[in-house]
């Protein structure tokens, strides 16, 4: 689950990383309250999930309370476009007004879990302002790695190979190696996949802050943190999906338009694939889990056809535990009960596989029964056409 | 002679007395598994169809000799069944549960070994030797018998190969489903090592996902230590970046871990890989009879 930056760096602060002092602005009124209360130049920045916000013009600095007043103004409400948001881009409901701290040196400072070792790993690069991706592809040597035995934590002595490391200088070191150690404190105590600082900033002063903050916290974890399930921004995500989660399908919204519904996130996948690579475009990855219940097959139905690009839908369940029979079932009394329009392809397998063919030809509803996901995938995409 | 599991495995189960843990003994049993025990804290004394219920798993396994565990256990709550059963020394531990927090494993699974035990998953569907035993949810009657190997990140996609295989007459010897999440106990590369070393395993199919780099691993071992040939399909090619498809471990981050990566280490390891899942049991087909005619 992603959250906001004024919500990372609340966390980060709570934890004792040091964070430049801001609050956030709802309207321009208050962003100029704010201001007024800094007392010193300010930076305007957007507050939405996606990155890339200052190319998008997300960020701008005002130098007066009436100049912050004015670019709040200007971004509140905007729909801001980024190359990680669609084409559409996303509403901005809030900023975060900051103090502006310049700075002398911009570094990277991350935390991730490695699959491979399963441990936890900081990653620190005296190249921070920019795409970590982007010094990983071309200048893999100058992110320095340290792997945390998740047992003992940040031991002191990597906190300071971390700092030397950053070519933080030596009035510096304790704040850094604090810093290190905070940020892993947080990253544990809140189940993150991710904690990134980009940029950890020196500035003046000796400031050691963090200009930028990004947390991801495990979808797996959210029920042990009530406080993170509260930060959710809802607005940020897409509304099939947030629908769609409440009713424990996952549903990922593409934009082919052929719809697809399969049990299994494997098979889903793999029937995305086989559509495409029959000459389909597949409107959305959707698992509709080990229920494939009446109940959920309608709900799914439901969010599939909200989207009004699918042409044709294919639905390919193999049953294991589930009988064939009762997953048509569960398939023509939701087509009955939503009224469905659109050609549907059935390829179900497994027990009573032909008592479930049946029913689906005997229905008088537009279903194609497809056998083996081949026909499926041929059959649905010459219906799409 | 199968690996991990065989008509030897005497079975207990972790969450027994819970709905899917009672349904899925149930269909161990009908299968032919040697179900020995089940472990529900504060059950202990209640029976399953006359199987025993302990409260703990040192007890069920001392009582009644159980050399595998099978977990059916929520998902708060895994992490803690799992170090259960190796810390009473089960050598081969299953868990089922889909939805462990990442820290959760990661706090345990360098545990696992020392005390020497082999976890399959979490997040999947099980592991079976088809007419020998069955541990998991996996559907009984798609396998059979056979020369096989299959490894697979998946549940329902499995079960596709695995039944494409029978209806081509090709049977397995074995089918682990390592499972979905982004840290499991057990990869590719350590059952690739086992079926290597298994003399009824003649072939393996490995059917991979998008994330992490567990298949460029196994490409690796396959081209530094496999004679025995072997089959591949990596779901996801159309999966778009940065987003979690289903399985927690399946997403493209940072530009690494796409389809298109693994097919290419795999096609240079001397995988074969099939571009089209439905055509996975053509392809072992063809390349078994080939060789026999070799």
């Amino acid at each position: 689950m992603k959250i906001h930056e004024y919500q990372a760096k609340k966390i980060l602060s709570d934890f004792g990383v040091p964070v430049p002092q801001g609050e956030i602005a709802e309207t321009a009124a208050q962003a100029r309250a704010i201001s007024s209360r800094l007392g010193r130049e300010v930076v305007i920045k957007a507050q939405i999930h996606a990155g890339g916000r200052g190319k998008g013009g997300g960020v701008k600095l005002a130098h007066s309370p009436d100049e912050a007043e004015r670019v709040a103004s200007s971004i509140l409400g905007m729909q801001l476009v980024t190359h990680q948001t669609s084409p559409q881009g996303v509403k901005v409901r809030r900023v975060l007004v900051e103090e502006v701290v310049r700075p002398k040196k911009e570094l990277y400072l991350g935390m991730v879990i490695d699959r491979s070792t399963a441990q936890p790993v900081i990653m620190a690069s005296e190249s921070g302002g920019m795409e970590i991706e982007e010094v990983a592809a071309r200048t893999p040597e100058k992110i320095l790695k340290v792997p945390i035995e998740p047992g003992l934590g940040v031991l002191p002595f990597q906190a300071r190979r971390i700092a030397f490391g950053l070519g933080l200088p030596a009035d510096v070191l304790n704040r850094a190696v604090s810093l290190v150690t905070s940020l892993y404190r947080a990253f544990e105590a809140k189940d993150c996949s991710l904690a990134e600082i980009n940029p950890l900033i020196l500035g003046e002063e000796g400031r050691l802050l963090a200009l930028d903050a990004k947390m991801v916290i495990d979808e797996n974890a959210l029920f042990r943190h009530p406080e993170i399930r509260e930060l959710r921004d809802v607005e940020q995500e897409d509304p099939l999906e947030v629908e769609a989660s409440g009713y424990s399908i996952n549903y990922i919204k593409l934009d082919g338009d052929i719809g697809c519904m399969v049990n299994g996130a494997g098979l889903a996948m793999a029937t995305m694939d086989i559509i495409k690579l029959y000459g389909g475009e597949p409107a959305n990855f959707l698992d509709v889990g080990g229920g494939a219940s009446a109940k959920q097959v309608e709900n799914a139905f439901r969010i599939l056809l909200s989207d009004r690009n699918v042409k044709a839908v294919l639905i390919n369940i193999f049953g294991g535990i589930m009988r064939c029979d009762v997953v048509a079932q569960g398939v023509i009394e939701a087509a009955r009960k939503l009224m469905i329009k659109v050609p549907v392809v059935v390829r179900l397998e497994g027990t009573n596989v032909e008592q479930g063919q049946e029913l689906l030809r005997g229905s008088g509803l537009n279903f194609t029964v497809a056998s083996g996901m081949r026909d499926a995938a041929e059959k649905v995409v010459k219906l799409a056409r | 002679m199968a690996i991990l599991i065989d008509q030897n495995t005497r079975l207990l189960v972790q969450g027994i007395t819970g709905k899917e843990g009672t349904f899925h003994t149930r269909q161990a049993v009908k299968y032919g598994t040697q179900v020995v025990a089940g472990v529900t804290p504060g059950k202990g004394g209640e029976t399953v169809d006359g199987i025993p219920v302990y409260n703990t798993v040192i007890d069920a396994a001392t009582s009644e000799g159980a050399n595998a565990s099978v977990i059916f256990v929520p998902p708060a709550f895994a992490a803690d069944a799992i170090m259960e059963a190796a810390d009473a020394g089960i050598p081969l531990v299953v868990c089922i549960s889909e939805g462990i927090p990442t820290l959760d494993m990661v706090r345990i699974i360098g545990l696992l070994k020392a005390r020497g035990c082999r976890l399959i998953g979490p997040n999947c569907p099980g592991v079976i030797s088809p007419g020998k035993s069955k541990i998991g949810i996996m559907p009984g009657h798609i396998h059979k018998m056979g020369s096989v190997g299959v490894i697979s990140r998946s549940g329902t996609l499995t079960y596709e190969v695995v039944f494409q295989l029978t209806e081509h007459g090709i049977g397995q010897s074995t089918c682990i489903g390592i499972g979905g999440d982004p840290i499991v106990g057990t990869h590719f590369i350590d059952c690739l090592e086992l079926f290597e070393a298994d003399p009824d395993t003649e072939a393996v199919v490995l059917i991979g996902e998008i994330g992490g780099t567990a298949e460029e691993e196994a490409a690796s071992f396959v081209k530094g230590s496999m004679q025995k040939p072997v089959i591949g399909f990596v779901a996801g090619s159309t999966a778009p970046p940065g987003r979690r498809m289903g399985h927690a471990g399946a997403i493209i981050s940072g530009g690494k871990g796409t389809a298109a990566e693994k097919i290419s280490a795999w096609k240079a390891a001397g995988i074969r890989v099939c571009q089209s899942p439905a055509e996975i049991g053509a392809t072992v087909e063809e390349l078994l009879k080939k060789r026999k005619e070799t």
